[in-house]
């Protein structure tokens, strides 16, 4: 199983869990970011971090390191 | 005007467009101040044509689940607690092109029973793929009403509905998913423990026991810590809760979107403003306007001010009589006022190209683009522009930080903006690297420029290392992590009327709050160098010395001797000749002491008083020679290049600003962070010096 952070651009992947910190975890939750949502990573800034991504229809963008507590699969 | 009767709160999602709809529903017209206890600003102002009606602004929030105190206010106010009154109405802005995320605030809020309606914005945005109102309004059990704060489309019907649904009976907590038993039980358990202000309800229990336990909120009454104590509640909970809320907005809400959101103008724009090479150079081009236009073009606008204020003093000098009064008016007085106005300039021009900006839809781009690099330091990707604007003048960048939403990053970034090298340092840097040191070539460069090249490269390192340093020893800077969240809105033609009117607020403020404080501390500042006006006892008789000059030549230096007298036996100066011992291992003598003092107006006012002090007056080219030929009593030279490295580093780290101080109490709310400002900064530059002075002394 891999995270948010190794996707390639454009490719949708289920979320199949969010780990971290209780209050963290609850925040990306929040946002949209549940276990069984679709993502997918729409753009990536120039200096590689922080990635916009697009879930529920929405969009927002994240660092790299909160993408990491984010379990993905295809 | 008739006693507000009802109060309805403004809710919604950051970058909603809720401060549009703010704007069209009030008229702009607002009562700023802060929350209590925290530096958000809270916004109260009638309901346009509807005086019985207060509004309430609430900063942007994705959930009414805080974890710090600047967070709780959407709850506070949303519920009616911490002597916030219980609005009748909460009216949620709801992005159409977003339409479940900001709509899962909603559904929080009708937990508690609180009545709602929804302002659904950005419709123009999201064009044929957004909902219809009325089926969307059918679902939500609310009205619905489509605006476009930015055209005013929408806005009378809005004001319309709020006035029917103020008057329409209170709505029962409706919850769209059902707690387990176990977690029924552990509501009831925390609810029975409120106190009695609280209402005994589960959306309250609920919200306790997602975040009492790691969270920094006052207010939470030990027995309902106990509560949640006892009941210890784990990741379960959110769980539920939140995939609770998703699952029915998944299910009944996420289909009325009648399209995917069409963002092909915006992504195109966002090929070349983010692309990886032209994106950067951009990005530096549009930096660099900012920063000239604050550092440069502001130039003639402050030369202008400073001459209007130099003006208006030369003209009341002529009406008053010469004396204390006359002196206090032109120097205390005027000067005070001048020494307030003289950031308008920067300030305006600050506040209007970041409106620009901002409404643009570049802002958030730059935290985008720059959070790779600020990050790695703990700062914001926001903390970019105010730090930019702290080489130019710390009071507008301080102002600016604003646009962080987060108390704790906003601090951050005040506490390291006064380390940029400003634009007040430059007077003071040249001058004592034009008389200290010199004129010889290092690698075909001239010495003089890199050292001040060298200057801004110190301060921009101090100032990120201080940031990674604070982020990770102050305590209220420790804040637990939450996920860091942008959104990069859909670009739009900028709305000069919105501009305009952010810039006069902040610019208002500026004057009320900061302005008083700056005008206060300049007269104490000069009648500490003014008083008691007289030379000491045995100075020559400079009144006949003056009568006596036969050349201008001589009058001026009989002036500049007698000015010097009075100087050397003022309060100031005596201040100065105290802290003597205490800067003496830096290699200053109590003159630099008193230029210190001085400079506290403003750091180049120094250059002044260190002239007056000398004797020589306002021409600078003396004051280098005075410098240079200076000698101790062993006939040394006073002024070594040390000596100047070291006061440069002295002026690169001491906060040695009131106005800087007055801004920051202003936008932190109270005088701990400015003192705190003050403190770590005279430390850390005396520490440094002191290196500089000693270290250097032993190796020559």
């Amino acid at each position: 199983m891999s995270s948010l952070a190794d996707v390639a651009r454009n490719v949708p992947v289920g979320i199949t869990a969010v780990d971290g910190e209780r209050g963290f975890r609850r925040r990306l939750l929040e946002l949209g970011l549940t276990p069984g949502a679709t993502v997918v990573i729409r753009n990536v800034a120039p200096l590689g971090d922080p990635l916009e991504i697009e879930v529920r229809g929405g969009r927002l963008s994240i660092r790299r390191d909160e993408a990491k507590h984010i379990r993905v699969k295809r | 005007m008739s006693a507000p009767t009802a109060t309805v709160a403004l809710l919604g999602n950051p970058n909603t467009g809720k401060t549009s709809v703010w704007n069209g529903l009030t008229g702009g017209n607002a009562k700023v101040g802060n929350y209590p206890g925290v530096t958000v600003e809270r916004r109260a102002a009638a309901l346009k044509g509807h005086p019985s009606i207060d509004l309430v602004d609430v900063p942007g929030a994705y959930s009414l689940v805080a974890r710090s105190a600047d967070e709780q206010v959407a709850l506070d106010v949303a519920i009616g607690l911490a002597g916030e009154p219980r609005p009748t109405l909460v009216v949620v802005c709801v992005d159409a092109t977003q339409l479940v995320r900001s709509l899962y605030l909603l559904v929080q809020l009708q937990e508690f029973g609180v009545p709602c309606l929804v302002a659904l914005t950005m419709a123009d945005e999201a064009g044929p793929a957004a909902p219809d109102p009325r089926v969307l309004a059918h679902e939500l059990g609310c009205p619905v009403v489509p605006v476009v704060g930015r055209t005013g489309a929408g806005l009378a019907v809005l004001t319309q509905a709020i006035v029917a649904a103020v008057a329409a009976p209170p709505t029962p907590p409706a919850w769209r998913w059902q707690p387990s038993p176990a977690l029924a039980r552990q509501l009831t358990a925390v609810a029975a423990a409120f106190p009695a202000g609280w209402p005994p309800s589960d959306a309250l229990a609920l919200w306790a026991l997602q975040c009492v336990g790691d969270d920094e909120l006052a207010r939470v009454p030990p027995a309902v810590r106990a509560a949640v104590a006892a009941a210890a509640p784990t990741e379960a909970v959110d769980d539920e809760a939140v995939l609770g809320r998703y699952r029915w907005l998944d299910e009944r809400v996420a289909h009325l979107m009648k399209a995917a959101v069409d963002r092909r103008r915006t992504e195109r724009v966002d090929r070349v403003l983010l692309h990886r090479g032209l994106g950067l150079v951009i990005f530096a081009g549009v930096m660099f306007v900012l920063f000239m236009s604050l550092f440069a073009w502001s130039a003639p606008a402050i030369d202008a001010v400073e001459a209007a204020v130099g003006w208006l003093g030369h003209q009341v000098r002529a009406i008053l009589p010469d004396g204390i009064v006359e002196d206090f008016v032109v120097d205390g007085v005027i000067g005070g006022v001048g020494s307030v106005v003289v950031f308008l300039p920067q300030i305006l021009l600050l506040f209007f190209l970041l409106g620009l900006l901002e409404d643009f839809g570049y802002l958030a781009r730059v935290a985008y683009l720059m959070d790779r690099i600020m990050r790695t330091m703990s700062l914001h990707g926001r903390a970019f522009v105010p730090m930019l604007s702290g080489f130019a003048c710390a009071v507008p960048a301080v102002m600016a930080t604003r646009t962080m939403e987060r108390q704790r990053d906003r601090i951050l970034t005040m506490l390291v903006i006064p380390l940029m090298t400003c634009s007040a340092r430059l007077p003071v840097y040249t001058l004592i690297i034009a008389a200290l040191f010199p004129s010889t070539t290092f690698g075909g460069l001239s010495t003089k420029g890199l050292l001040m090249v060298a200057m801004y490269a110190f301060s921009i390192v101090t100032s990120l290392a201080a940031a990674w340093v604070m982020a990770r020893t102050v305590k209220p800077l420790k804040a637990k992590r939450l996920p860091f969240v942008i959104e990069l809105p859909p670009y739009r033609a900028p709305r000069l009327v919105d501009v305009l009117r952010m810039m006069w607020r902040k610019t208002s403020a500026f004057l009320r709050e900061a302005g008083t404080v700056i005008l206060g501390c300049t007269i104490v500042l000069w009648a500490l160098l003014y008083f008691p006006r007289h030379p000491a006892a045995g100075a020559p008789d400079f009144a006949a010395e003056l009568a006596a000059a036969d050349s201008p030549a001589a009058e001026a230096a009989v002036a500049h001797a007698r000015d010097q007298a009075l100087l050397e036996n003022s309060y100031g100066a005596r201040l100065g000749r105290a802290i003597e011992p205490a800067i003496a291992p830096l290699g200053f003598d109590w003159k630099i002491g008193v230029g210190i003092i001085g400079a506290f107006a403003a750091r180049e006012v120094f250059v002044s008083t260190l002239g007056v002090i000398h004797g020589v007056g306002d021409d600078e080219g003396s004051l280098q020679d005075k410098l240079r030929r200076e000698r101790k009593a062993d006939g040394s030279p006073r002024y070594t290049p040390l000596v100047g490295l070291s006061l440069m580093v002295f002026f690169a780290l001491a906060c040695q600003c009131m106005s800087t101080l007055a801004v920051i109490k202003r936008e932190t709310g109270g005088y701990r962070w400015p003192v705190f400002v003050f403190a770590y900064m005279t430390v850390l530059a005396w520490v440094a010096s002191f290196l500089v002075f000693q270290v250097g002394s032993l190796l020559a």
